[in-house]
């Protein structure tokens, strides 16, 4: 779960990191009056939940009152890579001497967490593991032994950080830990964590992501849940809770029992429909085939404008064929399919399950090449 | 022989009275596996089907020499229940559930490497040691006894191809599903290692996908194997940085595709089928 920055940097605050006080603003009067209050120069970024705002033209400088009023008016409603900006964050302008990278995420090769740090802050960072790899320090911490400040010293004046920012950026990564083991975070950075003329060490931005397995065990999180989804079917579709992730330029809904067989179903659809057709969505609705998830599957997946045809891939392996037949009658009782379904059963009970099926509106078939040459089928004679 | 388990398994089953917990007990006893002991905090005394429930992982083993553990506890259990499984002396553990925090499979990974016991999954359909013993969830109608071991990180994909396999009458020596999470106890690697040092296989099936890079450091240890492998990798239309169900199945970066697991493996000799059908082809071909 990703959130807001000016979220992530409430919690930073909880943490005690240094982070300059900042305010949230909905509206081009709430940002000039915050801006007033903090005092000019300010930056006025759009809380969206992408990346580079910045280049998107999400993050501007205001000098004045007025300047405040008429930026924050001008990214208050941009659509900034498909979502519009609701609110912005009204912050001090920091005068930034030098700036730094620190984060902590997963290494999932490691199994571990591991603290990323670079000298070379504000610039992309995989853009410095490039070109400088020798700005980059990592500590893969050991969840037993914990993380130890000597080992971020050694890390941080080992990649290239200024003494004292070296010194107060292991105060902040050790915080940050803490939180990371708190809060059940997959990611948190500070880019850039800035060094000011005045020998302020702070934090000017905020990342965090949230392993959505933990959530359970942090309700308070929930407040900071906001939609990531920019495509209206992928909303719908999690709003369903349904596992659904829309494709590019495909024009067959593919719906299957188990995430790898749905990939390979898809992968299948995209081999042997030669151009013509092509995947359109991933949609596992996982063990049971109960009716419910079946109806709101399909309506989901048919509620795609550019899927011509679905095709349904079910392995039956505890669960019996015969009572996804059922399920399937169940679940389009009423209603009426907009386009060809092709349901493909296998497994447990399959023939009695096809046999259910036979005279439905759906077209059943028992193997996936049959289901393929039928989608094919159906897709050539739209051409 | 066989990898990891066998026909003397002994196996608890922590949560075998929840609804899930006791009808996939009652699927192992039906195969043939021996489950000694099941452990409900609270529920001691009882008895399932004449299977003793205990309130301690500790008891049960103690009192029943179980060996090896299934956990089919909710999630936010699910790490208590492996530690307490690794405290009793249990030897291999099998977790099931999906959707445990990453950060209590951090420290549930590291416990178990570091006492030397195997840990597969999280995520996972579990583990058949073909006409042996099964700890898990696969539908072991489909699986036939032969000299081919399959190693997937999928459920239902792999229940497909075992089902063409046996169809095509080449049985399997043990089938292992190692989840789908991006944090698993054990990984292609070392399912292989095992695979290579087992008579009863000749062959092996891997079945890979997107996220992470397991294929690729499998496809560093098939260079120093002689049993021949096939394999398919599923997500090669996949769109980056979406997860595709599967918490561990999501491209970031170069080396995550599919096409990149299918370009390392294919490097070191691995036939690599377009189809799922074709794995069987494949396999023919090496047997």
């Amino acid at each position: 779960m990703k959130i807001q920055e000016h979220h992530a940097r409430d919690i930073f605050k909880k943490y005690g990191l240094p982070v300059p006080d900042a305010a949230v603003a909905t509206t081009p009067e709430e940002a000039k009056s915050a801006a007033e209050k903090i005092g000019f120069p300010v930056v006025i970024k759009a809380q969206v939940l992408v990346g580079g705002r910045g280049k998107a033209g999400g993050v501007k400088l205001a000098d004045n009152a007025a300047d405040a009023f008429d930026k924050a008016s001008k990214i208050l409603g941009m659509d900034l890579k498909g979502l519009i900006v609701e609110k912005v964050l009204v912050a001090p302008a920091v005068d930034i001497q030098s700036e730094y990278y620190i984060g902590i995420t997963l290494d999932r090769d490691r199994k571990q967490h591991v603290v990323i740090a670079s000298s070379a802050g504000g610039v992309d960072i995989e853009k410095v593991a490039e070109e400088t790899p020798e700005k980059i320090g990592k500590h893969w911490i050991d969840p037993a032994y914990g993380l130890h400040d000597f080992e971020l010293r050694k890390m941080l004046f080992g990649c290239g950080f200024e003494p004292k920012v070296a010194l107060k950026a292991a105060g902040i990564l050790m915080k940050l830990y803490k939180a990371v083991i708190d809060l059940d975070m997959s990611l948190v950075e500070v880019n850039p964590l800035v060094l000011t003329p005045s020998g302020d060490v702070l934090a000017i931005d905020a990342k965090i992501n949230f392993d959505d397995n933990g959530l359970y065990r942090h309700p308070e999180l929930k407040a900071f849940k906001e939609s990531e989804d920019t495509d209206p079917i992928e909303k719908d579709a999690h709003a369903r809770g349904l596992t659904y992730v829309r494709l590019e330029g495909g024009n067959v809904g593919i719906i299957g029992n188990g995430a790898g067989l749905v990939m390979a179903t898809m992968d299948e659809v995209n081999r042997a429909g030669k151009g013509i057709a092509k995947p359109a969505n991933f949609l596992d609705i996982g063990g049971g085939a109960q009716a419910e998830v079946v109806r709101n599957a399909l309506e989901v997946v048919m509620s795609d404008p550019n899927v011509k045809a679905v095709l349904i891939n079910v392995f039956g392996g505890l669960t019996r064929g015969d009572e996804v037949a059922r399920g399937l009658l169940q679940a389009v009782e009423g209603t009426k399919l907009s386009v060809p379904v092709v349901i493909r059963l296998a497994g447990t009970n399959c023939k009695e399950g096809l046999e259910i099926l036979k005279g439905s509106a759906f077209t059943p078939v028992e193997s996936l090449a049959d289901a393929l040459e039928e989608i094919t089928k159906f897709m050539t004679s739209k051409v | 022989m066989a990898i990891i388990i066998d026909e003397n398994t002994k196996v608890v089953v922590q949560g075998i009275t929840g609804r899930e917990g006791s009808f996939h007990t009652r699927q192992m006893v039906a195969y043939g596996t021996k489950v000694v002991a099941g452990v409900t905090p609270g529920k001691g005394g009882q008895d399932m089907d004449g299977i003793p429930i205990f309130n301690t992982v500790a008891e049960a083993v103690k009192k029943t020499g179980a060996n090896a553990s299934m956990i089919m506890v909710p999630a936010a259990f699910s790490c208590d229940a492996a530690l307490e499984s690794l405290d009793a002396g249990i030897k291999v553990i099998v977790l099931i559930t999906e959707g445990i925090p990453i950060q209590d499979m951090i420290e549930v990974w590291h416990r178990c490497k570091a006492a030397g016991v195997t840990l597969i999954g999280s995520n996972c359909p579990g583990i058949i040691s073909t006409g042996k013993c099964k700890i898990g969830i696969l539908p072991h109608a489909i699986h036939m006894e032969g000299p081919v071991g399959v190693v997937s990180r999928s459920g239902t994909l792999t229940y497909e191809v075992v089902d063409y396999l046996t169809k095509a009458g080449i049985g399997q020596s043990t089938c292992i599903g190692i989840g789908g999470d991006p944090l698993i106890g054990t990984t292609f690697k070392d399912v292989l290692i095992d695979y290579e040092n087992d008579p009863e296989t000749k062959a092996i099936v891997l079945i890979g996908e997107i996220g992470g890079s397991d294929e690729q450091d499998a496809a560093e240890i098939i260079k120093t194997m002689k049993k021949p492998v096939v394999g398919f990798i599923g997500g090669r239309t996949a769109p980056p940085g979406k997860r595709m169900g599967h918490a561990g199945a999501i491209v970031s970066g170069k080396g995550s595709t599919a096409d990149a697991k299918v370009a390392a493996l294919e490097a070191v000799g691995v036939p690599i089928s377009d189809t799922i059908v074709g794995i069987v082809d494949l396999i023919k071909n090496v047997l």
